[in-house]
């Protein structure tokens, strides 16, 4: 507390032309910025292009499941020679589905998501220059640009990238004998990944030091917006778990590479014994779960912070319960590490141990309730302006609430025996990690933009048209999918025609295809809006949502330090909208909020929240 | 079907269409407006929540109109039973949680929607409402808890008890073989170190160990019907899992670990032939690869219901293949197939002297 105090009291005495020393070179300003508003921009392009990428795979191979086997000029033209005549080879469609879940979840939703909305956040809403340390800041990009471009390298070698899943379990993962993709593919994959979980670490980092130690005078923990309580315990969870996998990672190089008996044990493949002796692969699945648990809360937290600001904004209301939303996710990010094993329940794993974890998963719904209860309580007598940001939240709300409680079948040990590993976990993990993440990051999107581009703001009706037929398609792909895995259709299966028993499901795969192609075909609306609006978008002024925090006292043309003079000092949380005094009149006339900085009226009363 | 499908594609895109000509419509009337909503993007949105909560009934009651056919039939286990109980209670109180709150999320979305002049109730804090809506999912999770403890504690006691079968199950890229007992029921060593090709001990079985010796090794898993039979599973080369639904049965096969799963199956496979939701279903699929067969001029066989056993943990190329027929039999049928299988001892041992 004392460090930030001291800081501010700096700033106070060297504000006066801040950020005009420094004369910037296109390289320094653009490339290797240190400042932390371009670094978001840099995230948030590179997490957006990694998108498409995963997308169109996932639209491949959604057309191999709805038509099995079937010749398509799209296959030939895309794949090569791993498409002969337009058939889909079977191997490249376990990459496909592989290289889509790495993109998506760590390239998209770790890194694209996190990455760009806490760099671009935290030192705007909690009132800080920059970064802690610009330097690791920039460091942290570029080592995530180079695990993307090691990423996008490896779909290139010639016997097809990784294609053992995104867990990529050894021993599959770790003996090229196995399948093609285990051998210079993986190789990368494991490369990319090493070099994309330093690059979290090293963010991650920046943002706790950032939050502890940089908030403004008056920006008491419980002040704080909940995107910056949301960013910051997320940045914990990757700081406590992440490191794990990279352990399982480098012993996963050791075992493929140095010979080592980490996770393999008794193995003959190809008519030979391999020397292997003493590992489990189980030890894998635990160490990678560690991780890959708190992974999925890594990748919804940011989500809900997001949500619950942008909500409150349009809401025109303070956030229902901020003490409550604090606590739940504390209690989310606790419970998180400790709930890994539900991915194991059928595992080998003892018994004994999968009861542990159905108690600990079954937990964590209660949290997850009271922010689902909080939310849809903030729009209650609310004066809800509909824009697309808000759009996206409550859709956000919704696809949580649906996603969320199927985890309740998942989680319980008993009832994940047989619906383990099939398409209703694929359902599950979509609709409430996987759309609601995204949602909260096009929230964000059409929230921040003008933050992040000069005051320029996206084309809201090409945003309604955006978030409608997301909406439509979402549901639209992932509810029928419950059906389908309830039916016992595995996950990661080339086609279902080997069991007459799915042949009746086929149809379902149609649906869910044809809606995922018109999905993904209404971000096409928001790629070309996100483009134009960067150079033509129109000005919506300094604060155009009319909010309270920080962010919107800064001047729209960027300027290194964020405020020209000094920073602002904090006198109330950040949710006074539509407050009013004992004679029911707003506290400032005519205004239905009152922003962060503005000092307490006379008789004014601080809620205590 | 399909027809169906199409045209519910299409009404969807035109609807979407229909929806974005008018938007452009009102933004073409007053190019001057700004990137903030108005009132009547706010009345627009708001009737759109709404209407899409409609959408989400409707896409739920299409799906079980529709799919919820396909689902599996009633369990073939004992314990099965118990599952698909647990399953359903679950299953009921998520419909209701979810019917509840997606309609207060949508209604309120459209009730509160903006206008000019209309003020917000600044509400922050109410501990009741939180203590309620805390409590009251403790008390439904510890319910689920309890339950779902109290079977799966049963469900993965493998013991000895009730002279059980033993069978191993074992896995290899990509085909599934199954090992009885024998006579004495206890399976003999094995280890991967032991596999001999060329003398066709694909299991790698301890030829010195006697228990090996009466070992049967088969392609396709009989099972005596009302019998508990214990599963021993290994794999020789990458994870796979053996998972058999219609028992509500499944359990990953590691190498270097043996793995256990028990159950006791209740239906033969032709008494699962008779019950009448299955019948159905066949009657449905025969008819679709009828259609099918009539379309691409192939012939493609009629289906008969079996039980099977699917790899369900990805395991390479043809992962989507890797299966194994499963009959349950009266215990007559079962010790007339098992008399006519050969042992360890007279195949592998008997062709290497």
């Amino acid at each position: 507390m004392s460090l930030a105090t001291a800081h501010a009291q700096v700033d106070d005495h060297s504000h006066d032309d801040h950020g005009h020393h420094h004369k910037e070179t296109f390289v320094t300003k653009y490339i290797f910025s240190q400042d932390h508003k371009m670094i978001s921009k840099q995230y948030l392009i590179t997490g957006l292009i990694m998108g498409v990428i995963g997308i169109a795979m996932s639209l491949l191979f959604r057309m191999q499941l709805a038509w099995p086997g079937e010749s398509n000029a799209i296959f030939g033209a895309l794949l090569g020679k791993w498409a002969p005549d337009g058939v889909m080879d079977a191997d490249v469609y376990l990459a496909l589905v592989t290289i889509h879940g790495t993109l998506m979840v760590f390239f998209v939703l770790t890194q694209g998501l996190s990455g760009t909305f806490s760099n671009l956040l935290i030192p705007l809403q909690i009132g800080a220059r920059d970064m802690a340390s610009g330097f690791m800041n920039m460091v942290s990009y570029w080592m995530f640009f180079v695990s993307s471009v090691i990423m996008i390298i490896s779909l290139f070698v010639e016997a097809g990238p990784a294609a053992a899943g995104w867990t990529v379990y050894p021993p599959l993962s770790a003996l090229p004998m196995a399948q093609p993709g285990s051998g210079m593919g993986m190789t990368l994959w494991l490369v990319s990944m090493a070099i994309f979980i330093a690059s979290s670490l090293l963010g991650s980092l920046n943002y706790i030091t950032t939050v502890i130690n940089l908030r403004t005078k008056g920006m008491s923990m419980t002040r704080l917006p909940l995107t910056i309580w949301a960013f910051f315990v997320t940045a914990i969870i990757g700081v406590v778990s992440f490191p794990v996998l990279l352990s399982a990672a480098l012993l996963l190089i050791m075992d493929r590479s140095f010979g080592t008996s980490f996770f393999l044990s008794d193995i003959f493949i190809q008519g030979e014994v391999l020397h292997y002796q003493g590992g489990s692969p189980v030890l894998y699945e635990h160490l990678f779960w560690f991780l890959g648990h708190p992974e999925v809360y890594i990748v919804i937290l940011p989500a809900m912070g997001i949500v619950s600001e942008v909500m409150a904004v349009n809401a025109r209301k303070p956030i229902f319960g901020y003490r409550a939303m604090i606590a739940s996710i504390l209690a989310i990010a606790f419970l998180s590490t400790i709930v890994w094993g539900h991915h194991m329940f059928v595992s080998g794993m003892n018994p004994f141990l999968g009861s542990v974890f159905t108690f600990t998963t079954l937990l964590i719904a209660i949290p997850s309730a009271v922010k689902a209860f909080n939310w849809i309580t903030t729009l209650w007598k609310g004066n809800l302006q509909m824009n697309p940001g808000m759009l996206f939240s409550i859709g956000m709300v919704s696809t949580f609430i649906t996603g969320g409680l199927t985890g309740i079948i998942l989680g319980d040990s008993t009832l994940d025996i047989n619906v383990h590993d099939t398409y209703f976990v694929v359902a599950h993990f979509h609709l409430v990690m996987g759309i609601s993440a995204l949602y909260g990051m096009f929230a964000g999107i059409y929230h921040w933009f003008p933050k992040m581009f000069h005051g320029r703001m996206m084309n809201k009706n090409l945003g309604y048209v955006h978030f409608w037929i997301t909406a439509i398609g979402s549901y639209g792909i992932f509810f029928p999918m419950h059906f389908v895995g309830m039916a016992g259709v595995p996950r990661r299966y080339y086609e279902n025609t080997a069991f007459p028993m799915f042949d009746e499901l086929t149809d379902v795969q149609v649906l869910m295809t044809v809606f995922a192609i018109i999905t993904a075909g209404a971000q096409l609306f928001f790629a070309f809006n996100f483009i134009r609006s960067i150079f033509y978008g129109k000005k919506g002024g300094q604060n155009p949502w009319k909010a309270t925090t920080l962010e919107w006292t800064t001047p729209e043309e960027h300027i290194h330090g964020n405020w020209p003079g000094a920073i602002p000092e904090v006198h109330r949380w950040a949710y006074d909208y539509s407050k009013v005094d004992e004679n029911n009149e707003y506290i400032i006339p005519e205004q239905d909020y009152i922003q962060q900085h503005t000092p307490l009226f006379d008789g004014e009363e601080e809620l205590q929240h | 079907m399909t027809t169906l499908l199409t045209l519910a594609v299409l009404v969807l895109v035109a609807i979407a269409i229909w929806q974005m000509t008018k938007i452009f419509e009102l933004s073409q009337l007053k190019t001057d407006v700004s990137e903030i909503a108005t009132d009547k993007d706010n009345k627009y949105n708001g009737y759109l929540l709404f209407a899409f909560l409609i959408f989400i009934y409707g896409i739920t009651i299409f799906s079980f109109y529709n799919y919820g056919k396909a689902l599996l039939p009633e369990a073939a286990s004992e314990h099965g039973g118990q599952y698909d109980k647990l399953m359903l209670v679950s299953m009921a109180i998520i419909f209701f949680v979810q019917t509840i709150t997606q309609a207060l999320l949508h209604y309120f979305g459209f009730k509160y929607r903006g206008e000019k002049g209309k003020r917000a109730l600044f509400y922050a804090d109410n501990d009741r409402l939180e203590f309620i809506w805390t409590i009251i999912p403790v008390i439904v999770l510890a319910g689920l808890i309890l339950w779902g403890l109290y079977s799966w504690t049963n469900i993965m006691d493998v013991n000895d008890e009730d002279d059980p079968l033993v069978v191993e199950l074992y896995a290899q890229q990509f085909n599934w073989t199954a090992r009885y007992a024998g006579a004495d029921n206890t399976l003999g060593n094995a280890n991967v170190r032991m596999i001999d090709i060329d003398k066709a001990n694909v299991l790698g079985l301890d030829e010195s160990d006697t228990y090996a010796h009466d070992d049967v090794i088969v392609k396709e898993l009989h099972l005596p019907v009302g019998r508990k039979v214990n599963f021993k599973m290994r794999s020789q080369d990458v994870l796979h899992s053996a998972y058999m639904p219609h028992f509500r049965a499944q359990m990953n096969c590691v190498p270097g670990m043996i793995t256990e799963f028990s159950f006791t199956p209740i239906y033969t496979t032709e008494e699962m032939r008779q019950n009448p939701d299955v019948a159905e279903k066949v009657k449905r699929t025969n008819k679709l690869r009828a259609e099918k067969a009539a379309e691409s001029g192939e012939t493609i066989d009629p289906w008969e219901f079996d039980y099977v056993l699917l790899c369900n943990k990805i395991c390479g190329k043809s992962h989507y293949n890797m299966q194994m027929k499963i009959i349950v039999e009266t215990e007559e049928e079962f010790n007339e197939w098992m008399a006519s299988q050969q042992t360890f001892k007279n195949t592998v041992m008997a062709s290497a002297q």
